[in-house]
């Protein structure tokens, strides 16, 4: 770790709440219960302790040496309330989890009980959790600064241009199962990098997904699926070159399929992926001629920048360069 | 749900290595069709399916799937669990089948994912505005080929 690490973790432990880091579930026994019921408590959960509520009112805590001194003793028909720990060490869900920290070093316990401002027991913390929680909270620091790093807007800003694009574009060959998806594993990829709307990648990862799921099962020689990224809008162009659709209409409706058996087999071919398309982006069109070929374009907008003109790329905008230089 | 009762629950293993077992699950979806998967928001979700090919992990990896439950014991090729430890989606397989996986998963308080199509509510306005904008791109992808 470089000096920069090690000050982003204090800064961290200063940040985060015991609250967003603890077990929230927390696996409780009531006073009653038999410290034989403790014991297989922590054997079938594998945990090492657990608290004693009655409600959600933390009375005591018992732990896996609690178990062995009762064990030595023939103690283990006794309830819980005559063998539990009552000097409770607690913490608060909107403390900092550097004073659990300061906790666990200062007592030498393994775990923590949390409790709210009503002195109700809320979840429990263990070391285990501050380390989770810390490097989840870095790893979470550390995707926000990659994504700054390449935001499209920085693509966008940075390379000034009338009309700017990033087009990508991938080949898909037929009856290849053994890569089908990765084009699509690439779209979602890029479009993180460009840091698209999470939501919106998720879109167009399914769009493209099926889409390229039919360029391997249906068409006779494969064919390409093309994406472009603007500041407005998010478009995807899969194109074959035969055989076709004879009836675009049925192919669109929900539930029609031509796939054979095989392709079903694999969890394909239910007839669902053009409605699927249509159902996760803005705009979809299909036009094919039999013994042609195919073109599916789809397309998700992005929110548009406020009182900007022209979020719609107009006829003399897009004619430029795009897709069509690209052939 | 965290992965670690997936499995309890389940009586499952996993087959993919280095899966953090605090993951939690928000929901379930059950099917072998991975169209049918694709339609529905199975975003942080569990997908339980007796499908034990590639196409399973790409679908979890689109949807945003948390994890991957085989039922009736299936196992996946080694090259599919390379791809899924890859993209970092868990796999769990059980020899429990689909019924009582989700029975198990389901009285256990693991809900449903919700049934809604897929970014439907994130759809955003404009796009009665946006008509061009496909034409165009429609049009220069004719061109291209």
């Amino acid at each position: 770790m470089t000096s920069s690490e090690v000050f982003k973790v204090e800064e961290l432990a200063y940040e985060l709440k015991i609250g967003d880091i603890m077990t929230r579930q927390v696996i409780t026994v009531e006073p009653q219960a038999t410290m034989r019921q403790v014991k297989e408590i922590l054997r079938d959960r594998r945990i090492t302790g657990t608290p004693v509520t009655i409600g959600r009112q933390l009375v005591g805590i018992v732990s896996i040496e609690d178990v062995i001194v009762a064990m030595e003793r023939g103690w283990l028909d006794m309830p819980v309330a005559q063998c539990m720990t009552t000097r409770l060490h607690t913490v608060r869900d909107l403390d900092t989890v550097v004073r659990a920290l300061n906790a666990f070093a200062r007592t030498g316990v393994g775990r923590l009980p949390v409790l709210d401002a009503n002195e109700q027991l809320v979840g429990i913390l263990t070391k285990d959790d501050v380390t989770r929680g810390v490097l989840k909270a870095l790893q979470a620091a550390y995707h926000e600064e990659e994504v700054r790093r390449y935001r499209a807007s920085h693509v966008f800003e940075d390379m000034p241009s009338d009309h700017t694009s990033v087009m990508l574009r991938y080949d898909v060959a037929v009856n290849d199962f053994g890569s089908a998806g990765r084009a699509s594993s690439q779209v979602k990829h890029a479009l993180q990098r460009l840091g698209i709307d999470p939501r919106v990648v998720r879109r167009m990862a399914i769009a493209s997904y099926e889409a390229e799921m039919n360029l391997v099962i249906h068409t006779v020689s494969g064919g390409s699926i093309i994406v472009e990224v603007t500041p407005q809008f998010v478009a995807l162009l899969a194109a074959d070159g035969g055989p076709g659709i004879a009836n675009v209409q049925r192919a669109l409706q929900p539930g029609f399929s031509t796939a054979p058996d095989w392709i079903r087999e694999m969890g394909f071919g239910a007839g669902m992926g053009l409605s699927n398309i249509r159902a996760c982006t803005d705009e979809m069109n299909l036009n094919s001629r039999p013994g042609r070929g195919t073109r599916l374009t789809a397309v998700v907008y992005l929110r548009p920048p406020s009182g900007a003109e022209g979020n719609v790329p107009n006829e003399a905008a897009t004619d430029h360069g795009g897709l069509a230089a690209d052939a | 749900m965290h992965l670690h009762e997936v499995l309890a629950i389940t009586d499952a293993r996993l087959l993919t290595s280095g899966a953090d077992l605090e993951l939690s699950v928000q929901c379930g979806l059950a099917s072998d069709l991975m169209s049918d998967v694709l339609r529905l928001d199975l975003t942080d979700g569990l997908l339980v399916t007796g499908l034990a090919n590639q196409q399973v992990v790409r679908t979890a990896e689109m949807a945003d799937a948390a994890a991957i439950l085989l039922v009736r014991g299936k196992d996946l090729p080694a090259e599919t669990v390379a791809l899924a430890e890859r993209v970092g989606i868990p796999v769990l397989a059980t020899n429990l089948n689909m019924f009582e996986s989700c029975g198990r998963l389901f009285r256990a308080g693991l809900q449903a994912c919700a049934g809604g199509k897929a970014g439907q509510a994130s759809k955003e306005a404009g796009a009665a505005a946006g008509s061009v904008a496909a034409q165009q791109i429609h049009r220069r992808g004719t061109a291209a080929s």
